[in-house]
């Protein structure tokens, strides 16, 4: 194997470097992606048919609670990262499991949020506005919840194997998918709920 | 029972029942020769496993082929059908089902995969690298759209076609207009088949961006390379669109959403914006690598440079931004007022400057050369004019106030056939002839290729010139049929009769590959036709690692420079080279996808969680798998250079 030193573990094979660089790729798509289901959103935004509209179903107080807990995930696994740069296993484990449990909270008040919804006559089916409403949140909670998965991947690996270039570049990848959720959601917060609820 | 009638044909008639027995009797036949040959071994090992650019690169051009020829007999049929006025041959249903296959088969799995097919083969040759950036990723690209391409064409014997147009919008794609399963098939499909083609995108642009041989500069990319990268940054910028809205619209088919409704708020307009911002920029991708092989064919057989080179770099990336700006020219007269139908004509009627500079650009290439008539060449001097009447034609469509006149008429038929017959399919037919060699080690016979491209060429003009005069006259397209008051009757025969001649071209093709395999020589070095870009530098048949030597590149055109200005390609000594290991897993994880698409496609819930169960299994078994690739040793790249007449200088 070629190891570059001067390079983070993460850069230190032409591989690895280059499976940095397409996800950085994918990420481009993925923001077309979140991008169409915005659009969507803006374009489908009012036409509420017989159904409710976004200020009279939107609550504030969970929508903080997940904005809370996501954007520290964000930040602890930047911590996670930084660990993982420092050659600190244990501490970068630590981080990257903290990270995994506040997104199964910030999980878990969503999926409580679209019962809630669901209940209150705000399903999938009942006009355009909930259907991309619930689509465009959905697709990122899916996100969240795959990134569960990959990221408890990624934790038994590291335990097993310990930090090689290709733990290390999975990590590294991980965390770029990770902040990009939140990005995203910053984008749901302020254009979905604040905007609707204005 | 009931179970099983959702299976049944909603309009079955006697060529769908014949075409089952002939798919039932070539599955045997093909598992039968596998089982007597003794081939299922080495098929998994040599093909399905591969993970090797070139491999895959080939089963997309022979996936391609195939549904050239199944995308060909729905375009006889149609023909057949409107060449004489109120005609039987086929009933409305029928005739829906065809031109909306049609459509969908020759674009997303004819032209995408040949295209496709081309890149995996070519760039990395063309840039000196051993692979893709992820040869395993590359692998799930093509099963994927191999699957995709499979469940489409299922639908015809097994709950039935779709019926909604190529377009498939909505309120008609709806389940209140189709019924049948078939537009779910629509939906499903190309959904799996265009998560491959996502994937290829991402893989093709870090190999181009990241893995060009030392001295390769950005400028000093083979044309076709550079059409390669542009096409696939608008595939990664459009395809993830497609995805969206194929999700909303599977939603309101089997959830009953109301995103594309005309109730609860449904906006079908959606759904037409949503698939164009993928649709047009669609055709560049396909046009765009076609482009570029047309550069590399007339620069070699006019044995001269490419000219403007820096031109038909910028005019590739011009296009593909404009490329995105143009979508509402397919709904003009949709009501969308007159201040966004003029922007839409205006960005619409640009793409014509930067296209006009690569035309002109060809025909300086062309200028005082040394010209070659070969097969080749003559697909792409042919290309000129006739893809010129194409692009004017599609000037005059852009204007937003004419287009009343020709909207949706056999107009718009006439002129897009017109820019992808002779654009792309010429280009796929000339490259095939171009690069055969390198794929093969024989050449395809010159005088049957010759054949070939006549009859191609004279078949397209009496196919599709009529349409013009029929379309600007009045007949709308996708009509099954007319009365003869109309007096379309001689000139839709005329095209009938084009059509034939064109068949006879496809089927020359077939003759051609079967009587080269026979009779064409094999000794005819790596170089026949006296090239100038890196794929020409190596063996042929190109060793497994492709370049034994990294080669070092000091031009646009490394290889004439070797040839005859003693330019050193292969500075470096022989070293042991690292590639990575087969895998069955692409094979594996697609077979699920098909299996999730067709559960998908008739609801069956469990089999659906059952499935999804199993591609996570396969991504989490990637995940933990610990594979390094594998090296080659020095012993073994000097047998194999030696095999292959010495190592290249």
């Amino acid at each position: 194997m070629n190891l570059e030193h001067s390079q983070p573990l993460e850069y230190s094979t032409k591989q690895n470097d280059l499976n940095i660089f397409g996800f950085w790729v994918f990420l481009g798509a993925e923001i077309m992606l979140f991008a169409t289901l915005f659009t969507s959103y803006f374009v489908l935004e009012n036409r509420t048919g017989s159904g409710p509209a976004g200020a009279e179903i939107f609550e504030i107080t969970p929508v903080l609670i997940e904005t809370l807990l996501l954007l520290t995930s964000s930040f602890v696994i930047g911590l996670g990262i930084h660990a993982m740069r420092l050659g600190k296993t244990k501490a970068m484990i630590t981080f990257f499991a903290i990270t995994l449990l506040l997104g199964l909270g910030f999980l878990g008040f969503e999926i409580f949020e679209f019962v809630h919804y669901v209940h209150i006559g705000a399903g999938l089916q009942t006009s355009a506005f909930t259907a991309s409403l619930l689509t465009t949140l959905g697709t990122h909670g899916a996100h969240v919840t795959f990134g569960l998965f990959w990221g408890t991947a990624i934790i038994l690996q590291v335990k097993k194997r310990g930090l090689t270039p290709e733990t290390a570049n999975k990590s590294f990848i991980f965390s770029l998918y990770w902040h990009f959720l939140d990005v995203v959601w910053i984008f749901i917060f302020s254009f979905i709920y604040l905007k609707g609820m204005m | 029972m009931e179970f099983f009638e959702r299976f049944a044909i909603p309009h079955p008639s006697p060529a769908i029942y014949a075409s089952m027995v002939v798919i039932a009797l070539t599955v045997i036949a093909i598992i039968a020769g596998l089982t007597y040959f003794k081939k299922w071994g080495y098929l998994w090992r040599e093909w399905l496993t591969t993970v090797d650019h070139k491999r895959l690169g080939l089963m997309y051009i022979i996936s391609a082929i195939l549904m050239l020829f199944r995308g060909g007999v729905d375009a006889i049929m149609m023909r057949a059908q409107l060449a004489t006025p109120d005609s039987k041959l086929l009933d409305a249903q029928h005739y829906n089902e065809i031109f909306t296959t049609h459509g969908v088969v020759m674009i997303m799995f004819m032209a995408m995969p040949f295209i496709f097919g081309f890149m995996n083969y070519i760039v990395p040759l063309q840039i000196g690298a051993r692979d893709v950036a992820f040869p395993r990723l590359n692998a799930i690209s093509f099963w994927l759209f191999f699957m995709g391409a499979m469940l489409f064409n299922i639908s015809f014997v097994i709950g039935g076609s779709p019926d909604a147009g190529w377009t498939s919008y909505f309120p008609l794609a709806g389940t209140e207009f189709s019924e049948s399963v078939g537009t779910n098939y629509y939906m499903i499909a190309l959904q799996i088949s265009g998560l491959g083609s996502l994937m290829t995108g991402i893989n093709m642009i870090t190999t181009i961006l990241k893995m060009r041989a030392p001295g390769m500069t950005l400028m000093k990319m083979p044309m076709f390379t550079w059409s390669t990268l542009v096409a696939n940054l608008i595939i990664v910028t459009v395809f993830p669109v497609l995805t969206v809205a194929l999700a909303m619209g599977t939603m309101d088919r089997l959830f009953a959403t109301n995103f594309f409704t005309s109730s609860n708020g449904g906006m079908d307009m959606l759904w037409a914006n949503l698939f164009w911002v993928w649709g047009h920029p669609e055709v560049y991708i396909l046009i765009l690598p076609a482009f570029g092989l047309y550069s590399e064919i007339i620069s070699t057989f006019s044995s001269k440079n490419l000219y403007g080179y820096t031109s038909m770099v910028a005019s590739m990336v011009i296009i593909s931004v404009l490329s995105c700006l143009v979508w509402a020219h397919h709904f003009f007269t949709m009501g969308q007022g007159a201040a966004s139908n003029s922007f839409f004509s205006i960005t619409t009627m640009a793409i014509a400057v930067p296209t006009g500079v690569k035309i002109f650009n060809w025909l300086f290439t062309m200028w005082k050369g040394k010209i070659r008539f070969t097969v080749p060449m003559l697909y792409s001097i042919g290309f000129i004019p006739l893809f010129t009447i194409g692009g004017v034609t599609g000037v005059m469509l852009a204007m937003s106030a004419a287009d009343y006149q020709y909207h949706n008429t056999m107009f718009l038929v006439a002129h897009f056939h017109n820019t992808i017959i002779p654009g792309v399919v010429f280009a796929m037919l000339a490259g095939l002839t171009y690069y055969w060699p390198k794929m093969f080690g024989f050449m395809l016979n010159e005088r049957i290729g010759k054949w070939t491209f006549w009859a191609l060429s004279i078949g397209f003009v009496l196919a599709f010139f009529p349409m013009y005069i029929t379309g600007l006259d009045g007949q709308a397209r996708r009509m099954y049929t007319y009365s003869e008051s109309t007096g379309f009757g001689p000139l839709n025969m005329l095209s009938f009769i084009g059509a034939g001649i064109m068949a006879i071209g496809f089927v020359l093709i077939v003759y051609n590959i079967y009587y080269s395999i026979r009779y064409a020589p094999r000794n005819i070095g790596s170089d026949p036709w006296d090239a100038r870009t890196l794929e020409w530098a190596t063996h042929t048949p190109v060793p497994e690692y492709n370049f034994a030597i990294t080669p070092a590149v000091n031009s646009v055109e490394p290889f004439w420079d070797a040839k005859k200005k003693k330019h050193v390609l292969f500075p470096e000594p022989l070293k042991k080279i690292h590639m990575p290991n087969n895998s069955g897993m692409p094979f594996i994880l697609s077979a699920i996808f098909f299996v999730w698409g067709f559960s998908f496609v008739f609801a069956i819930w469990p089999l659906v969680i059952i499935a999804t169960l199993g591609i996570f299994a396969c991504l989490a078994s990637r995940s933990f798998e610990n594979d390094h690739g594998r090296y080659i040793s020095l012993e073994e790249v000097e047998e194999t250079e030696e095999k292959l007449g010495g190592a290249k200088k």
